[in-house]
Formats: C-alpha cells, structure tokens, sequence
C-alpha cells in the first residue's frame, strides 16, 4: 500500500506540474459543452423539407409550420434529391410544377398539403431508394477513420521519435528533413488508403450501402484528403516532443472535426456560424465529396470545389509544418 | 600529423549558463581523442556541437578544412549515449534502413562479422540485451565507412566482458585508420584507447594531453596503500602525505624506499601493503575536485 501510495503521488505531481495537459484536460469539456450549446441554439429542426425553383410565394403552402423551405438553383441536382428522399417534395413555381418520390410516405403527406393549397400543378413522380441514415452515415465514418489515422499515425509517433531520440539518430546521418516527412506522408498515405479500401468493401459486404458515383473520383477524394489531414498532423508534430501535449493538440483538433464536419449528423440544422466553421474543418470538404460521389453519383467536376479546397489546406499544412519542423 | 577536425573558441550558451565557455583544440586524423569530465562539465554539449546536432553559439569547428556540412554527415558515424530505435523491426531490418541512408555504405555482412551481431540479428530491437543493443548501436555508427567515429560513453552500464569487446572494436576501427572521439566517465577505458584526451570542467579545458604525458607531468610520487587499522598502530608519529579513504589510507610518495622504512620504524605492519602508479583517476579526481557534481 505504501509502495502504491507512494507511486499514486508521483504521478499526481507529474500530471499535476505538466501545465499544458492539465490545462487541456480542464478546458476541454468546457470547449465541447460550449460548442455544442451554441451549434445548437436556434430553434428545433423542422419536420419536412420543401426545395423551391422560382421566387417563392409568401403565402398558402409555403408558410405551413413545421416544414423547412429550401430555395433551389439547381433544379436537376433537386430532383436528384428527391429521388434519394433528401428532400420531401420539390416545386417549381414559375414552372407550374412538383416532384414527389412515389415510394416517400412524407412526401405524399406534403403532396396532399401542397394540393390542398394550390390544386393546378403539375405533377412529375421520381422514383429512388430512400437514403437510409446508414448510406449516409458510411463517408463519414470512414472519413473519421482516415482522420484519426493521419493525425495520430503521423502527429504523435513523430513527436514520440522526436522524444525518444530516434529524430536525433536520423538528424546525424545524410536525410533531409523534406525526405523524412515526404518519407512519413508516403507511409501513412498508402496504409490508410489499404485499411480504407478494405474496409469499404468489407463492410459492402454486411451492408449494402448506396454507391451511386465511380470509384475512381471516391478514391481521388478520400486520398486527397487522407494526405490533407496527414499534413496537418505534421504541423502539429512540427517541433513538439511533449506526448501529452501533442495528444491534448489532437484531441483539440480532431474532437470538433468528428462533432461539426458532419459524420454523425448533417449540419443543415445548426446555427449558421457553425456551418461556417466547419468549412474549415479538412474531414468537412473530405465527407462532403465522399457523400457527393457515394449518394448522388457526383463527378470529378462536381466535386472539384471540395478538392479544391483540400488541396488549398495542403499546400497550407504543409508549408507550415516544413517551416515548423525540428529534428529536436 | 594532420588535424580532421579543428575546433576554435567554442562557445555554447544557454539561458543564463554558459556550458562550453571558449574551448579550441584539434583532433588529429587517425587517433582517438578521449573527451573527460564531470557531470555538466560541458563534454556533451561539446560533442554534439562537434556532431553538428547543436548549433555553436560562437566559434567554429572545421572538418578537413571546411565548416561542417553535407560532406561531414555522409563521413560520420555517430553512437549517441541513448538512441531509441524504432520500434517492431530487427536488427537486420535497422542496418538495412541506416545503410540506405548513405550514398555508399558497408556490406552488412561486414558489419554483422565485426561487432559480433549474428545471434540476434533477427530480433526484435526492443528485446536485446545492453551490450547486444551497444553492439548494434556501433554498428550503425559504422554503416556508413565513416572517416570519424563519435562514441558517446558507447561502455555504460556494460559488464566487463562487454565492455573489452567494445574495446577491441575501438581499437580496431582505429587500426584502420579511423579517428574516434571517445567521451567517457571511465578513465580506465580513456587510458586504454585514448591517444590523447582533454579534461573539461565548468565548460573549459583544464589539461590536454597524451594520458602517459599528463600523468607524467602532474605526479611524480606514487601511491601506497594500507589499510586503516594498520596505519593508526604505528608506535611513533610519521611525517607523511595521507589521504583518509574510509577503511584505508593511501601514502603519497615519491621515495617509496624511505616511506617504507619509516613505517617499518614506526612498527606498522606492511603484510597488506599495496604499490600502485598513479592513475587517471587520480589526475581527474584532482583536476576536478572530489565533491559530487549534479
């Protein structure tokens, strides 16, 4: 008891006089009951969704409570959405028309409203299977894996090679700092790539999933962003060599990642200035373009912004993280 | 003889402590330089200057003429006083990885035969024994041929057996014309493998020289031991330099016939006497002070 006593306190003062791990171990719950309290302040999310073409009346249909009016630009990428049962009903305004989903009980219920209201539209029927919570669910839960993967894998063993002294033995021999973070970036890349191509069609297998877009622009998306957030884990492991330290810096990055990129659940409802945030979040544009593909079939063009924006973090992370860098 | 490195007015200073205060002095090629001192006396910060891990402060250290650079790291080998090796992959698999590092590099099998790796070279780096560890550690040092050789107390913590099979691969690196810069708390090991060697203190040279030199030059007395017990028997007072050593005494002198006299005089008796030369240890113990540095 009094060898235990004696080791219990020890280790009390260690964690005790590590100022920045206390510091995050006290902060951080406080960051994440503050996050979620403001992400979720406004009013309850609606019932429905009504996407609308055309300049939308104030009056009759559009004003039923407890139904969300989504104003539409692009009628052809709406359609599709009321194929995937994304949105309830569609109507064109100016065009005199509705799409409803004929296989969408919500859909029909709105139809019903919406006819009640204003009976001289025109109806067009879409048909689709619906998009279950677990089509939706699986970008994001392979995007959070990417994530944790890139940051942890890359981030935290550097600063354990910096600690241990490995950095140190590296530093005496001829490579370069560039060819020991190309080196790192090149290993983590292919492992993740391997474990997420695995476990994508491992889990194809138990649950049929939707997979409306080609393989190809899903892969180019997911590695574009494993090597986003693997440079962004090098900016973190840039000079630190406290593991704690860098544990609670991962922790802080990657906890709000997982919670406002959308793997759990779709930002639509939250507050607007989330939604900003979340922008930029490198996981938000990886999951965005990975449901694009996998859901509603989306091209290379039509993810571009995304990758855009991927790459832009990058070039960012990684002009950072080689400036940061110390081999100690 | 030619010097390989050449170190002028070394400083390294740190955040109110002044570690390597204005230190010069040149290794020559195909020697090994012994690098002593007390703890915080500055050899380490010394040495990695000289490895070029730590940036000097002030002054230069030149290898083959020129500051240190791309030429210095692929002609190098360096055993550090603790490296971690990566961890889950073998022996063999760390040599192929270090030896991939340089543009031109020894054939392990070469390595593998001179610091004696066969038995383990398959094991996991974690599970080796300290010597099999300091043994692959000098290997690695050596992967790349290197011109100058940095061991870093490479014997600490090493038993006997393993510490004389460092040695001879010391000795042997230098027999191949190899310059070795040795740090080291053991002055046994400085006097066998050393060349020449420096005692540091408080960040600055305090003697340089060969070890038979410095010996030479600070003693001219030798050493006589007896025990305690025996000494203070003595039947008359004695005129002699004594150091108290706990249960024993050690008599300084440089007339070893007369002190020997004197004793027998005094009736002391001398069935345990000891005669020894003046060592290393005792240059350092005196140079240094025998206070215990933190």
């Amino acid at each position: 008891m009094k060898r235990l006593l004696a080791v219990f306190i020890a280790r009390n003062k260690e964690f005790l006089r590590d100022r920045a791990a206390l510091g995050w171990n006290l902060l951080f719950p406080v960051f994440i009951v503050a996050g979620f309290a403001f992400a979720f302040s406004g009013e309850p999310a609606p019932l429905y969704k009504v996407g609308v073409s055309g300049v939308m009346p104030a009056n009759g249909f559009y004003t039923t409570p407890h139904v969300q009016f989504i104003a539409v630009d692009d009628l052809a990428a709406a359609v599709t959405k009321v194929e995937r049962h994304r949105l309830d009903l569609l109507v064109d305004v100016s065009g005199r028309r509705y799409w409803v989903n004929d296989e969408s009980p919500r859909g029909q219920l709105l139809e019903r409203v919406l006819l009640g209201s204003d009976g001289g539209l025109g109806k067009e029927v879409v048909s689709g299977r619906v998009i279950r919570y677990v089509d939706w669910l699986i970008p994001g839960v392979l995007g959070m894996n990417i994530m944790f993967s890139a940051l942890y894998g890359v981030g935290f063993v550097i600063v354990r090679y910096r600690k241990n002294g490995v950095l140190k033995r590296l530093k005496a021999t001829p490579l370069s700092a560039i060819e020991f973070l190309a080196a790192q970036i090149a290993s983590r890349l292919w492992l993740i790539v391997a474990v997420t191509v695995v476990v994508f069609f491992g889990t194809h297998l138990f649950v049929d999933f939707a997979m409306y877009g080609d393989y190809l622009t899903l892969f180019v998306a997911f590695a574009m962003g494993t090597i986003c957030m693997i440079s962004m884990g090098l900016v973190i492991a840039a000079r630190i060599a406290s593991e704690e330290l860098a544990e609670g810096l991962l922790n802080l990055i990657s906890w709000p990642m997982m919670f406002l990129s959308g793997v759990w659940f779709s930002l639509e409802g939250t507050h607007p200035l989330v939604q900003q945030l979340a922008q930029v979040f490198p996981l938000t544009h990886m999951i965005e373009a990975a449901r694009a593909v996998m859901l509603d079939g989306a091209t290379l063009a039509a993810i571009a912004p995304q990758l855009g924006a991927l790459l832009a973090m990058t070039a960012g992370f990684l002009a950072i993280g080689a400036w940061l860098f110390r081999w100690e | 003889m030619t010097a390989l490195i050449e170190v002028d007015n070394l400083v390294k200073q740190y955040q109110g402590v002044r570690a390597v205060d204005g230190i010069s002095f040149a290794i020559a090629r195909g020697t090994c330089f012994g690098l002593l001192g007390p703890n915080g006396a500055g050899k380490t910060t010394t040495v990695e200057m000289l490895e070029g891990i730590k940036e000097p402060t002030a002054g230069s250290i030149r290898y083959k003429g020129e500051p240190l650079g791309a030429q210095f790291r692929r002609e190098a080998g360096i055993m550090f006083q603790s490296t971690a090796l990566q961890e889950f992959i073998t022996v063999r698999e760390t040599l192929r990885m270090f030896s991939r590092l340089y543009d031109q590099s020894v054939p392990l099998q070469t390595l593998i035969d001179a610091c004696a790796l066969h038995s383990f070279l398959d094991r996991d780096t974690r599970k080796l024994s300290g010597g099999q560890r300091q043994r692959l550690l000098l290997a690695i040092a050596l992967v790349n041929d290197p011109e100058v050789v940095f061991l870093d107390e490479p014997t600490t913590g090493l038993d006997p057996q393993a510490r004389r099979m460092l040695w001879e691969l010391v000795r042997s690196i230098k027999a191949r014309g190899k310059t070795v810069l040795l740090t080291t708390h053991y002055m046994e090991e400085a006097y066998e493998l050393c060349d020449e060697i420096i005692i540091m203190d408080q960040g600055r040279i305090i003697t340089q020289g060969s070890p038979d030199d410095l010996l030479a030059r600070h003693f001219h007395d030798v050493v006589l031991q007896l025990p305690r017990d025996d000494y203070v028997a003595a039947s008359a007072p004695m005129d002699m330099k004594v150091l108290d050593c706990g249960d024993s005494v050690e008599i300084l002198t440089s007339e070893v016939t007369a002190t020997v006299q004197q004793l027998l005089a005094a009736d002391v008796s001398l069935d345990r006497l000891r005669i020894r030369a003046r060592t290393l240890d005792d240059l350092f113990l005196e140079l240094t002070g025998k206070e215990l540095r933190t």
